[in-house]
């Protein structure tokens, strides 16, 4: 069963062609990763997911509905939740209000749920609860930025670099966190510099060059594959 | 560095002359028929030159002028102190504003009928900083045209009164509904817009209606405004020495004390404390519900808002909406204040005076907004005597404003929302 189902999208800055069509699927369930250099496209094709932009050509089907033309408000409210490259956390509210931006259209009911279980997986959070979410370090907005896109109980969510400038041992802790929402049914889509680690737990990986997809396995059969090794596997 | 500083304030210094020189260097004089062209007074040419050297002495010592103004002592009564727990904070911002409230209830009836005046017309503007505050302070959309707004609450009275003869009750609400209404239709189309074009845009609105109400002579009277713009009155009773409107009585005569013309002043008066009061308690309101989160959130970081599925459009929306329909209020209290209005009393400055509150009251706040909004009124009233000079007086506060308080009088504090355990 497809969760997400991206067909010869296209997409453009003004003239600029950034993805020069891409296909990808991500099956109910998987974590999928993408990996690829920097400037490949892959900030892109995720925010095309959540229409901005929006793909000026090809399809985009999220769980079999077509959402290629939908709006960023409509796409956001179906089951889809992301985190951004940045975190873009909003650094002037505290670690609660966060939260709660993350559960704006649920209920007060669903919000103390997801709030708890959001502690549950980040206890670090639950101690900075009413601390202003920009004085906190980077590994704990991240923690942040991943709990304010569970709030509104996703089916699917979306990660850009979420161990961007980020210690290893930090890091460690959040792609454990990563794996631990498969376990909860929560479907993955991975994108991550850090090759590695984001293959290793992948269940398929696919490789974005300048626009287009170049690769596309198993997480382990790309970690054995000698090109993907030279290019992001440091050899 | 310093060669470089000598040249920009040479540069300056010859602008300076060559923008006044034409203007004050020549005059034009009527000699019978003819116009003829004379060269000004000396006195004129050599104070041109002062000016030029003034402006060639400090652009070329800048750097020490303005430090110096730096060095002034902070205007900040709570410099060094820890900031105050939140709990206690919003108990004595509401403490202190209560205390203006009461204090404001007992005010008309210790001064002059010329200070009520002027503090009516110090709440209409708490009113419209208030909502402007909404827009600007919270949902973070620079809006210069919001005048626009006030006029349109305004002209609905004028017009309604003159062709319907409907009474203050009845036009208030729908003077701010339609106010309301139009910041929700000029909304939709510029609020795609950011920051500088939004500003653009807005004040281009601004003008507009302006304009379109100074020319559109059969319906508003053009530049001649529309006068006889009835008073509020106290369920049917007037406040006139005589009734203007059949089956209403007369406040004076129904209490069975002589007439005087303060009565009237008061009432408008406490009219208008009762709608600022209101005002400031709905903005609260709405401050805390999630539509104010929402917009906080919006300003703060927009892909991220709209990322967590707000839509971007009804957010901004809702603050332009509800900051229209509180001009419109203020608009209808200012209407019948004068009773009379023309296109001249919504020209931008009234926009910029505004926005000069919403920014020294410290975007945001609304005990600054509403202190700001006292100073901002009466401060140039005090200074009748230098009322040439007002402008001027105004600027130098806003730049010393500026140097020395740049994050407003009263900065906003956020108040944090925690989920109420019972729900
Ligand atoms: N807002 C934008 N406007 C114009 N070009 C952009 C914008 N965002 C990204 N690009 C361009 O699109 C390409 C892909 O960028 P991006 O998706 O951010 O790559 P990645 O996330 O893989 O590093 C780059 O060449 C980048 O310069
Ligand atoms: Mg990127």
């Amino acid at each position: 069963m497809s969760m997400l189902v991206l067909e010869d999208v296209h997409t453009h800055y003004g003239k600029i062609e950034a993805l020069h069509g891409v296909s990808v699927e991500v099956n109910k369930g998987e974590i999928v990763s993408l990996i690829g250099a920097n400037g490949a496209g892959k900030t892109t094709l995720l925010m095309t997911v959540c229409g901005m932009p929006q793909a000026s050509s090809g399809r985009i089907f999220l769980e079999g509905r077509d959402i290629t033309n939908e709006p960023t408000a409509q796409i956001m409210r179906s089951g889809l939740a992301i985190v951004p490259e940045g975190r873009r956390i909003f650094s002037g509210l505290t670690v609660e209000e966060n939260l709660h931006m993350g559960g704006f259209f649920n209920n007060k009911t669903e919000i103390r749920k997801s709030q708890a279980h959001v502690y549950e997986l980040f206890p670090r959070l639950k101690e900075r609860e009413h601390q202003r979410a920009g004085t906190m370090s980077g590994g704990e907005q991240q923690m942040l930025a991943i709990g304010r896109a569970l709030m509104s109980r996703p089916n699917m969510i979306i990660l850009d670099e979420p161990s961007l400038g980020l210690a290893p041992l930090i890091i460690k802790q959040i792609f454990e966190i990563i794996g631990q929402l498969r376990e909860e049914g929560i479907t993955v889509f991975l994108v991550e510099q850090n090759a590695h680690q984001a293959l290793h737990l992948a269940d398929r990986g696919y490789v974005l060059e300048t626009g287009k997809i170049r690769l596309h396995d198993t997480g382990k059969n790309l970690l054995a594959n000698p090109d993907v090794q030279n290019a992001y596997l440091g050899g | 560095m310093a060669a470089n500083n000598y040249r920009h304030a040479l540069f300056c210094a010859i602008v300076t002359l060559i923008i006044s020189f034409p203007i004050l260097g020549f005059n034009l004089e009527a000699k019978g028929v003819n116009i003829e062209l004379t060269g000004a007074k000396t006195s004129t040419i050599v104070a041109v030159i002062l000016a030029a050297v003034a402006v060639f002495v400090f652009q070329a010592y800048r750097d020490s002028f303005m430090g110096l103004l730096g060095k002034l002592p902070k205007l900040n009564p709570l410099a060094g102190r820890e900031p105050m727990e939140q709990s206690k904070r919003v108990k004595l911002e509401s403490w202190v504003l209560t205390g203006i409230v009461v204090l404001a209830l007992f005010w008309p009836f210790v001064v002059s009928r010329g200070s009520v005046d002027l503090a009516t017309l110090v709440l209409i503007y708490i009113m419209l900083a208030l909502g402007l505050n909404v827009v600007v302070g919270l949902a973070g959309l620079l809006d210069l045209g919001y005048v626009a707004f006030y006029a349109v609450g305004a002209y609905t009275f004028a017009l309604l009164s003159q062709y319907t003869g409907i009474s203050f009750w009845m036009a208030l609400p729908i003077g701010a509904l339609l106010a309301g209404l139009t910041g929700m239709i000029l909304g939709f189309p510029v609020l795609r817009l950011r920051g500088d074009y939004l500003a653009i845009v807005t004040l281009g609105f601004g003008e507009i209606i302006r304009i379109l109400l100074n020319n559109w002579t059969t319906l508003t009277g053009g530049p001649n405004g529309i006068g006889g713009i009835p008073e509020p009155t106290l369920f049917g009773m007037e406040f006139g020495r005589r009734i203007k409107e059949e089956g209403n009585t007369s406040f004076h005569e129904t209490f069975g004390i002589a007439y005087s013309g303060e009565h009237k002043v008061i009432f408008l008066y406490l009219i208008a404390l009762v709608l600022a009061v209101i005002t400031a308690l709905i903005i609260r309101r709405f401050m805390r519900m999630p539509v104010g989160r929402a917009w906080e959130a919006l300003r703060e970081d927009e892909i991220a808002a709209r990322s967590l599925g707000l839509s971007r459009t009804a957010v901004k929306l809702s603050a332009f909406t509800i900051g229209a329909f509180f001009a419109g209020f203020a608009g209808t209290v200012f209407a019948s204040k004068q009773g009379f209005i023309s296109p001249e009393s919504f020209v931008f400055l009234e926009s910029a005076i505004i926005l000069a509150i919403v920014v020294l009251g410290g975007m945001g706040s609304q005990l600054g907004v509403i202190l700001a909004a006292i100073a901002v009124t009466i401060l140039p009233e005090l200074a009748r005597e230098f009322s040439e000079y007002r402008m001027l007086i105004f600027g130098a506060a806003m730049v010393l404003m500026m140097v020395w308080r740049p994050q407003g009088l009263l900065p906003m504090r956020r108040i944090h929302i925690t989920l109420n355990k019972q729900g």
